[in-house]
């Protein structure tokens, strides 16, 4: 193939009615407080580890429900659960529950058992 | 040797009994690591020994921790235990004079007086006679409280005790039975023989007035063979039911004497502590979980059965908040936080957590570091009180985090996820040791407890309120009264996981009347905001925190007085009466000299 020196950039599109639901699902079940957040982003204001990096609690939020599983791996790994999130979180949302169980769905979808 | 075929169902159980206890302890220590086990060589040859004797004396005979409950129940316990043991020892003394033989049967002292018929004469009679029937009413006393507790219920000031699994059950029965047959059969013997005390001789004489001479004649016998069976049924039971947890406490008061205690993995010591685990139930009153929200199923005398028979719950391992009212009273001193964190830790598999963002951070150098906490610098009235204080007293001092904490670990610590804690607390330890300096202060409680039993720092590490302590203690500060009734609120991870009681104490009395209340100490509630529970509903918290408020606020405190940037920030949210950390007060009554109220006043505008 003949290289132009430029490329065709892959496609960025999300179909958010086949999208992979299968974390939101299985923390929802297991915590459902999840349902409940109203993405104010109270939560990312505060985060502590969002403090260093570009990690943020609502983004994860949205890349949950877009299902954009590899991403949410990479960034679920910076949180310290520290708990200021669920401290101000104005749902009372059982925030390092949910950190905890989107980490194990991870394993599990990795292992192939959701 | 005198000898009787009903002997044998006792024999058979006790003999049962020994060898099935001997296997599994010696699974149990096995079990240990080698260097606990050195230590319990050296807890039997030196004078740790001598203290193991005493507290098992005084806590598993006489069990003291249940008298602090409950006056009855503590009775009960009492005369059940004491009662019993001083029965085998003066029994076995007994028999032993009587035999004049330093060996004799096992079951002699038991069936004593079904085979000695005439025991006039022999050293000591009376006084055994009297002694003997004297402890046996002693245990029915006890027996009977048992029994009334079973029937009605909150008779001795528990609002709940456990339900009982069927293997206790049968136990149970068992051990109510032994002593009334015992009654029975040595007052048929007394009265066909007159050998009894003053008990057994006028049962006996009771008896003769009811029934035929032949009746009593034909009944002696199967009433001595259904005592000795009860026992047996008693004893093979034993090392299957809750009354596993006499061997076992036993044991553990010795392991703890002999400076064994829970280690951070699932060990030999854990499954002794489960096994010591009579699920009293007294754990279940303190739990607010169940106070408040009615939530009983997590509470540790489920709990710890369930890790027994490894049928672990997940959600029950995470609805906890942690707070340790459950070891605070539990009578044999299990460390029931120690055990869900064992648990916890199970159902954590993989620890992908990964902090490679952090980058190491140039500080100052001072003698004294200050480390706010995540929790603090949601709290900025509290970092801003201790700046104060530092500046009123002169401190020459490096504020460590002061652009936004790194968490210390523990959060992650009590969600079992160690391996990310232990990544935070090489960061953090890295920080301290930058800073250069001989003492870390901290607002947060449970950065505290941290610092202190994870980090190994080799500089002081103090808590606010025993620094603030000291200053005053020094004459750094001044405190004015400020003529308000205050009630101090004790934060769970301060006060019963670190022991910090009269610090904050003391230094409320210097400026204010401190109130004094059920709740407070050992006893104090939690906010309800705890980072150790995971999965309560927004609702159940909200029951937790004001149930605490409600008990606080028939005191008619003019403020609430706390020590935990978490329990303020919990409480503020829904409280009508005035919450203020310790520091915040300290401010509000410290005389400020001119030269740091302007240093103040030039960083607040900054």
């Amino acid at each position: 193939m003949i290289d132009f020196g430029y490329n065709i950039s892959s496609d960025r599109q999300i179909d958010l009615d086949n999208s992979d639901m299968r974390i939101a699902n299985f923390v929802r079940k297991i915590e459902p407080t999840f349902g409940t957040c109203l993405s104010c982003g109270t939560c990312t204001t505060t985060c502590s580890a969002g403090n260093f990096t570009d990690f943020n609690p609502r983004k994860l939020y949205t890349l949950i429900k877009r299902g954009q599983v590899s991403e949410v791996k990479n960034e679920i790994e910076k949180c310290m659960l520290c708990g200021k999130c669920q401290l101000l979180c104005p749902r009372g949302i059982n925030t390092r529950h949910i950190i905890l169980n989107i980490q194990k769905a991870i394993e599990k979808l990795e292992k192939n058992e959701i | 040797m005198k000898f009787d075929p009903f002997v044998l169902p006792f024999l058979i159980g006790l003999n049962a009994m020994f060898f099935i206890l001997v296997y599994k302890f010696q699974n149990w220590i096995g079990r240990m690591d080698s260097a606990d086990r050195k230590k319990l060589w050296k807890g039997f040859f030196t004078n740790k020994f001598f203290f193991s004797v005493k507290e098992i004396f005084l806590e598993g005979l006489i069990h003291r921790k249940i008298f602090r409950v409950n006056f009855f129940l503590g009775t009960m316990h009492m005369t059940l235990a004491f009662g019993w043991f001083l029965l085998i020892v003066f029994g076995t003394i007994e028999s032993k004079l009587h035999n004049q033989k330093a060996f004799s049967a096992i079951y002699d002292p038991i069936f004593l007086k079904f085979f000695e018929h005439d025991l006039s004469g022999k050293p000591w009679s009376g006084f055994f006679a009297f002694i003997m029937d004297f402890l046996l009413l002693f245990v029915l006393v006890g027996l009977f409280l048992a029994i009334a507790k079973r029937f009605v219920k909150m008779l001795y000031g528990m609002k709940r005790s456990t339900k009982l699994k069927p293997e206790d059950k049968i136990a149970l029965k068992a051990l109510w039975l032994i002593f009334p047959l015992r009654l029975i059969a040595e007052s048929i013997t007394a009265a066909l023989y007159g050998n009894g005390g003053f008990l057994t001789n006028h049962v006996g004489a009771l008896l003769m007035k009811t029934f035929l001479y032949n009746t009593l004649v034909a009944f002696e016998h199967p009433f001595w063979w259904a005592y000795s069976a009860v026992l047996g049924i008693f004893f093979v039971l034993l090392p299957f039911s809750r009354y596993m947890h006499i061997p076992a406490e036993v044991w553990l008061i010795f392991m703890r004497n002999a400076g064994i205690g829970p280690n951070k993995k699932y060990d030999g010591h854990a499954v002794f502590e489960l096994n010591a685990c009579s699920r009293c139930g007294i754990c279940i009153d303190t739990c607010q979980l169940n106070i408040s929200t009615e939530l009983n199923h997590s509470v540790p005398a489920y709990f710890l059965h369930s890790i027994k028979h490894k049928e672990v719950e997940e959600k029950k391992a995470f609805n906890c908040m942690m707070c340790g009212r459950c070891k605070e009273y539990c009578p044999v001193g299990i460390d029931t936080l120690n055990q869900r964190l064992l648990q916890r830790k199970t159902f954590i598999t993989g620890n992908g957590l990964n902090y490679n963002y952090l980058k190491e951070t140039p500080i100052e150098k001072a003698d004294i570091a200050y480390f706010a906490g995540c929790m603090s610098h949601l709290t900025p009235g509290i970092i801003k009180a201790t700046e104060t204080i530092f500046k009123e007293a002169q401190i020459n001092y490096t504020f460590i985090d002061k652009d936004g904490s790194v968490c210390c670990g523990r959060p992650a610590l009590i969600a079992g996820k160690d391996k990310a804690a232990f990544k935070l607390i090489e960061y953090n330890k890295q920080l301290i040791k930058n800073s250069g300096a001989k003492i870390l202060v901290t607002n947060c409680p449970i950065c505290y407890k941290g610092f202190k039993e994870e980090y190994n720092l080799d500089i002081q590490v103090m808590h606010h309120t025993q620094y603030i302590n000291l200053l005053v203690g020094s004459h750094l500060i001044h405190l004015s009264g400020l003529d308000k009734n205050v009630i101090y609120h004790d934060p769970c991870e301060l006060g019963r996981g670190s022991h910090i009681y009269n610090e904050p104490r003391n230094i409320l009395n210097k400026m204010s009347n401190l109130l004094s209340l059920d709740f407070e100490k050992e006893n104090a509630l939690c906010c309800g905001g705890s980072l150790g529970q995971f999965n309560l509903t927004p609702e159940q918290k909200e029951k937790v925190r004001k149930d605490a408020l409600k008990e606080y606020s028939l005191q008619n405190p003019d403020m609430i007085v706390t020590a935990c940037p978490l329990c303020k920030k919990t409480f503020t949210k829904k409280s009508d009466i005035e919450i203020k950390d310790i520091a915040e007060v300290v401010v509000q009554s410290m005389k400020i000299s001119e030269k740091s109220a302007f240093s103040v006043e030039e960083e607040v505008f900054a």
